[in-house]
């Protein structure tokens, strides 16, 4: 093996891939080829750092330093000067906004500081397409301390003692799921690993399959082993083209290594894992419809019980658990149940894995201890709201979730402390708005989405969820009333007592929690036909402010339909009547003389 | 090869441990040697690149898995070129001057695995890392 003095770790998540990290891998080794030094430095290609609003990611090592933004065309001043000469090259260092100080550490980034990574452990650490990488760090290592030291029932005692909890949504304990699982008799059990990941805005479980795929794998075994399954499936949705390539090439490599396949570690013990493609329906994420889907059925949900655990794929006991669960449960055998359960707050053990998106100044993914405040999240590690902006509300637990505000910020975040402040956990979407997002148009876009995901079983989720969109449409283009605020409330209730599934069950809770918390939003909507924040096109109406206006002619200009009027230097002046609201004059002004609502 | 017990797991851990020991895990808090090298323009030209690397391969030869040889900037020092570093944890920084790839693997012998100074290439230095 060579000696590599130097690795160069490239990220190649998908977020990064879009924003040409490819061509930085290719032009790094093109180059470093082209200076001889292929020999001794590595590029390393692996899985997403979680920092992909500053993409494409490099970090280098041994030095440690982290560079953001890189574009193809840097790769010869990083393979020259840094490389090289060992000279950083500071413009392609982090700065800081709120200080404005390039920090060249990510150790040191106020983004990473708080964070603390478990289920991402070896994301951005190895090349997710080297088997050899995970096992360097301790990849199978659990799989062969169960295997050859440890019964199932001191599996399964050791997985509840950490008090680990499904983080596909759900939040029940993963070590009783397991313990029902193998108490059911059967002849054949299976295990699933659910990587449906359908909440928009979600992306924690494709990263951690394409940064870290063999964790996955390794804890699907462990798994079997502990409920007595000597198969698995991942059911996974055909739109993670790269997730699935990782894992493809992860079991091709996890069987020639004897990891995956019969008799492992010599003990007797069968595994084996085949991958099973979703079409990408927010249903079939749901653990009965996965499995119909799985048989080849329409991807229905059915009532429970049965539960999976008695009666699942093909009628045999079943475990189906999250990705990001999965990703936990290597270390939990490692380190042990105490280590797990010191981290975290009373009922929720360990860390959870967040997509922070929306209105924040990092877009991206961390990991954080539970228990930590949502002001921590949102200012410390996702840098505060862009643009100076004032918060106004988060959403946790995606479509099924609800808003957060101002006033509940320091609630520490676990299972039962988002439920209690009217949303959840969900499996870690979190969307962050700011004063410009209407919060009506934000329950319309919740009710639309599972509006179209409703499987259609039942009545109430498939009409309801349609009657309710078409009255926030109404009441977004200023056609409502109070009486549909009060037919919103009352289908809400209605949908949520008699759907089968979470879905219906959830779906009308973005609507009620907008509803609790910003009345006065939805109030203004139909009673002043007026939109605080005049994201709702329909009632905007712009306005020129005559003390303010220069006559610089700029909005004019802009304006696509010329309904503003105005001479050189004189106050313009905007017909109403022809407006489209496109809000082009809004942004153009320079001297704040437009107004929106 | 196939994996038939923890022992031969343990043995690909080690093989493919040299491969990622130069990346820091947030966790290796453990305190780690420091060897860096002066990597500019005057270093390179007096062979600072092959002292580095029979730096990295002595490092490598000997399994030494908390030891880091990295390297810098220029620092000024261009007549004592190549300049070595030596930082281990608690101790005095060494700097020594005019290492070429032969002492540079008894660096490694003595002074990393040994412990002892080579008082006749240590030069007066401030190194610090820039
Ligand atoms: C409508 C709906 C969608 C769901 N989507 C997902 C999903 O995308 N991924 C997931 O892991 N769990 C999803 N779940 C939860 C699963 O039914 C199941 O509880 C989970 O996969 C169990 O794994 P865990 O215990 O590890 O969380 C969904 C549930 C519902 C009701
Ligand atoms: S609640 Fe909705 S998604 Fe769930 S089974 Fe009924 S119709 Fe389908
Ligand atoms: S851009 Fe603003 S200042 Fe200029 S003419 Fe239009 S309203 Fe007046
Ligand atoms: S909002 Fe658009 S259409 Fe209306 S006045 Fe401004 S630029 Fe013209
Ligand atoms: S995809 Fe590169 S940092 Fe997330």
């Amino acid at each position: 093996m060579s000696n590599y003095r130097i690795n160069i770790m490239v990220c190649g998540g998908t977020g990064c891939l879009a924003s040409e990290g490819d061509k930085v891998i290719r032009n790094l080794e093109l180059i470093l080829k082209a200076r001889g030094y292929d020999k001794e430095v590595q590029v390393v290609k692996t899985g997403c750092f979680g920092f992909c609003e500053q993409g494409p990611i490099i970090k280098i090592h041994p030095d440690n330093v982290f560079y953001v933004k890189v574009k193809p065309q840097d790769a010869k001043e990083i393979i020259d000067e840094h490389i090289i000469k060992g000279r950083k090259v500071e413009r392609l260092l982090y700065e800081e906004p709120n200080m404005q100080k390039k920090i060249e550490e990510h150790e040191n980034m106020p983004f990473y500081q708080k964070q603390l990574r478990v289920a991402l452990r070896n994301c951005g650490l190895v090349n997710p397409e080297d088997i050899h990488e995970y096992i360097a760090f301790d990849g199978y290592a659990a799989l062969g301390k169960v295997l050859t030291k440890m019964t199932p029932d001191e599996v399964i005692e050791e997985i509840q003692q950490s008090g680990l909890r499904g983080r596909g949504g759900g939040g029940f304990p993963t070590g009783l799921k397991w313990k029902f699982t193998r108490q059911s008799k059967a002849d054949q059990k299976y295990i699933i690993c659910n990587a449906d990941e359908g909440d928009p805005g979600a992306f924690m479980d494709r990263s951690i399959l394409e940064g870290d795929p063999h964790s996955v794998l390794e804890s699907m075994a462990i798994a079997g082993y502990a409920i007595g399954a000597d198969y698995g499936y991942i059911y996974i949705r055909a739109e993670y083209p790269l997730a699935i390539e990782r894992l493809n090439v992860a079991i091709k490599q996890a069987r020639e290594a004897g990891l995956l396949g019969k008799d492992l570690f010599g003990t007797g013990f069968n595994f084996d894992i085949d991958i099973k493609y979703g079409a990408g329906a927010f249903v079939c994420g749901e653990e009965t419809a996965l499995i119909h889907s799985l048989e080849g059925k329409r991807g229905e949900p059915t009532y429970k019980p049965p539960y999976p655990a008695e009666s699942g794929y093909k009628g045999m006991p079943t475990s189906v658990n999250n990705v990001e669960t999965f990703a936990n449960i290597p270390p939990i055998i490692l380190k042990g149940a105490k280590w797990f359960s010191s981290i975290g707050s009373e009922k929720s053990k360990g860390t959870k894995v967040f997509a922070l998106a929306g209105k924040v100044n990092n877009v991206g993914l961390v990991e954080v201890p539970m228990g930590i405040t949502l002001r921590e999240i949102i200012y410390d590690i996702g840098g505060g709201i862009q643009h100076g902006k004032k918060f106004k509300a988060v959403q946790t637990g995606g479509p099924s979730g609800g808003v957060i505000t101002e006033k509940d910020l320091d609630t520490p975040i676990d299972y039962e402390s988002l439920m209690g402040i009217g949303s959840m956990m969900g499996s870690g979407g979190m969307i962050v708005m700011d004063e410009d997002n209407c919060m009506v148009n934000i329950a319309k876009f919740y009710l639309e989405f599972t509006m179209e995901e409703s499987c259609g079983r039942c009545t109430p989720c498939r009409v309801g969820t349609k009657r309710m969109y078409e009255i926030l449409q109404k009441i977004t283009d200023g056609e409502g009333s109070m009486d549909d605020l009060q037919n919103l409330k009352e289908l809400s209730h209605m949908i949520k007592g008699s759907s089968l599934c979470g879905l219906g069950q959830t779906a009308p809770n973005p609507v009620l929690s907008t509803m609790h918390f910003f009345w006065d939003e939805y109030v203004a909507h139909v009673n002043d036909k007026h939109c605080p924040t005049g994201e709702c096109t329909g009632l905007a109406k712009y306005k020129i402010i005559p003390e303010k206006c220069v006559g610089c002619t700029a909005c004019a200009r802009v304006c696509p339909v010329d309904c503003i009027e105005g001479e050189v230097k004189k106050v313009h002046v905007i017909d109403e009547s022809r407006c489209i609201k496109c809000g082009a004059c809004f942004n153009t002004c320079k001297f704040s003389a437009i107004v929106k609502p | 090869m196939q994996i038939k017990s923890l022992d031969e797991l343990k043995k690909i851990r080690e093989n493919s441990l040299k491969k990622v020991n130069l990346r820091q895990t947030g966790e290796s808090d453990s305190p780690h040697t420091e060897i860096l090298v002066g990597m500019s323009t005057c270093g390179i030209a007096s062979g600072a690149r092959e002292t580095l690397n029979a730096l990295v391969e002595e490092v490598n030869n000997n399994n030494l898995m908390d030891v880091k040889v990295i390297q810098v900037g220029c620092i000024g020092l261009c007549h004592s070129e190549p300049i070595v570093q030596v930082n281990r944890p608690n101790e005095k920084p060494v700097v020594y001057g005019k290492i070429d790839a032969q002492t540079g693997r008894e660096i490694i012998k003595e002074h990393i695995i040994n412990g002892k100074v080579l008082d006749q290439y240590v030069i007066d230095a401030d190194f610090a890392r820039p």
